[in-house]
């Protein structure tokens, strides 16, 4: 059976996510409700502007629910503003956030837009050629506590990173045709369900 | 080994403001409003488009100081207008970190004849089409997002009903075609081939497709996205009407909910008086905005 991951889809750059997860062979589905997140098997949070998530999920009950689900062991994905919504601790900022992950963020950490830049990452942990990354005004993780482990660093900084059921990254996978983290997240998914 | 502002990275900050609402703001205090209510980014202008429309003369770019006092004040992105074909307003706003640049009808155009090469800058720009030739025209230029016109500072969504039905009707157009007929259907529409040749492939825009220019209601910025507007900009409708606050907040619900009658619905109540509006049919065609730019 495929599995079924969901999409926050309140805002943000939710068709390349779901086009990725079609083609890695998974059920993609957009998630609006808290009742929509009950039956998933895992759920990315994608990039977009974090302040605009984050106000819609508080206000329409989704910031309980996918806590709740993430406690249960359900894995979650968070790229760039999903990153940002995932940290405990984002640095000057007060915005409503799912709070799941032991790391502190700064947003737009490496610049405004005419600084958004594209660049190769190693990733020993996954192998092969190096991973096109895309980086959009993209936040930066400033430290991680160390049971984090740190999935691959980008001058000496991590930007892929999991800590149990959860992933977090500062640039956009769904952007490129490269589809190796979607793969590596539905592993965690399948592990998750037959579990 | 890093690339700045490459194609990639312009087409896919327009990717992130997809299902957003961006919103016209004078000044840091609206600028604020705006990102509290959810907004994806904010437009900085030194006068919304009512105002524009209202006061007339020549409408330029906004003053430097302005945007810098907007990009200050919020952390998501600020776009901000130059005028159609005048590059130098486009350098100056790329020289002060703006996210994005519009080359905006809004404004008194600056070159009747010929846009903004587009692809000689870092920043991405926004420009507005009446149909699908107009949306060809400027990607080819270098435009990494395209927003329908619509009749800005009306309140009146009917023109930008007509300007996405006209992009969406001709993709579809295209989708019909035989492969041998795209080159006659190129020229009659006066765009480049090769992007009339992949939207006719993919049925969509190459590149991320929003909506603009009087939607001043929740239930017109739905309209819009149920029509095939990925995203949408919101003008007067917000800081003219009754209870801006209020009323952006719930344009940027009715955006996420925009499939859902009952969310909509609810989201709708008790919103006070929308911006006036003013019918576009009684309206000199001197006066409207959508027809600068070719």
């Amino acid at each position: 059976m495929a599995l079924r991951i969901g999409v926050m889809s309140l805002q943000g750059a939710v068709e390349p996510h779901i086009k990725a997860l079609t083609e890695c062979g998974a059920r993609a589905e957009r998630v609006r409700t808290p009742e929509e997140t009950e039956r998933l098997d895992g759920l990315i949070l994608p990039g977009g502007e974090s302040t605009t998530m984050g106000i819609l999920m508080s206000r329409f009950g989704l910031m309980e629910a996918v806590q709740k689900r993430a406690a249960e062991g359900m894995p979650v994905y968070g790229a760039c503003a999903g990153m940002i919504l995932m940290a405990k601790q984002i640095v000057d900022s007060e915005q409503p956030r799912l709070e799941l992950m032991d790391i502190r963020v700064r947003r737009n950490a490496y610049g405004r837009q005419v600084d958004s830049f594209e660049a190769p990452i190693e990733m020993p942990s996954l192998g092969g050629e190096p991973f096109p990354g895309v980086f959009i005004r993209a936040p930066f993780i400033e430290s991680a506590e160390p049971h984090v482990r740190r999935l691959a660093e980008l001058d000496g900084r991590p930007v892929l990173v999991q800590e149990g059921n959860l992933l977090a990254s500062s640039f956009h996978p769904e952007l490129t045709a490269d589809r190796r983290i979607h793969r590596y997240f539905l592993q965690m998914s399948d592990n998750e369900s037959g579990a | 080994m890093a690339e700045k502002s490459t194609w990639e990275t312009k087409v896919g900050l327009a990717e992130m403001l997809k299902e957003g609402v961006i919103m016209d703001v004078v000044n840091e205090d609206q600028a604020t409003i705006a990102e509290k209510a959810g907004a994806v980014a904010v437009m900085a202008l030194e006068r919304v488009p009512a105002d524009i429309r209202r006061d007339g003369g020549v409408a330029r770019m906004s003053d430097p100081a302005r945007v810098k006092r907007i990009m200050a004040a919020v952390t998501i992105p600020v776009m901000a207008k130059c005028r159609i074909g005048h590059f130098v307003e486009a350098q100056i706003l790329q020289s002060l970190g703006v996210d994005f640049i519009d080359e905006s009808e809004v404004l008194t155009p600056a070159d009747e004849a010929h846009h903004i090469d587009k692809r000689e800058f870092d920043a991405p720009f926004v420009c507005g089409c009446r149909d699908l030739g107009e949306a060809l025209r400027r990607i080819g230029e270098g435009a990494a997002m395209i927003r329908t016109k619509g009749e800005a500072g009306t309140g009146n969504v009917v023109e930008a009903v007509r300007h996405l039905r006209a992009v969406t009707g001709g993709l579809r157009k295209l989708q019909g075609m035989r492969t041998d007929e795209l080159m006659a259907e190129a020229k009659q529409m006066g765009a480049p081939f090769e992007l009339v040749a992949q939207s006719a492939e993919t049925g969509k825009l190459p590149v991320p497709n929003f909506s603009a220019g009087g939607v001043a209601t929740p239930a017109d910025a739905a309209l819009m996205r149920q029509l095939g507007a990925e995203a949408v900009f919101v003008g007067s409708g917000i800081f003219k009407s009754k209870d801006p606050e209020t009323r952006a907040h719930k344009i940027v619900e009715a955006v996420a909910f925009y499939e859902d009658p009952e969310k909509l619905a609810e989201i709708s109540e008790g919103l006070g008086e929308p911006m006036k509006g003013m019918d576009v049919r009684s309206m000199p065609q001197e006066e409207r905005l959508a027809v600068r730019g070719w």
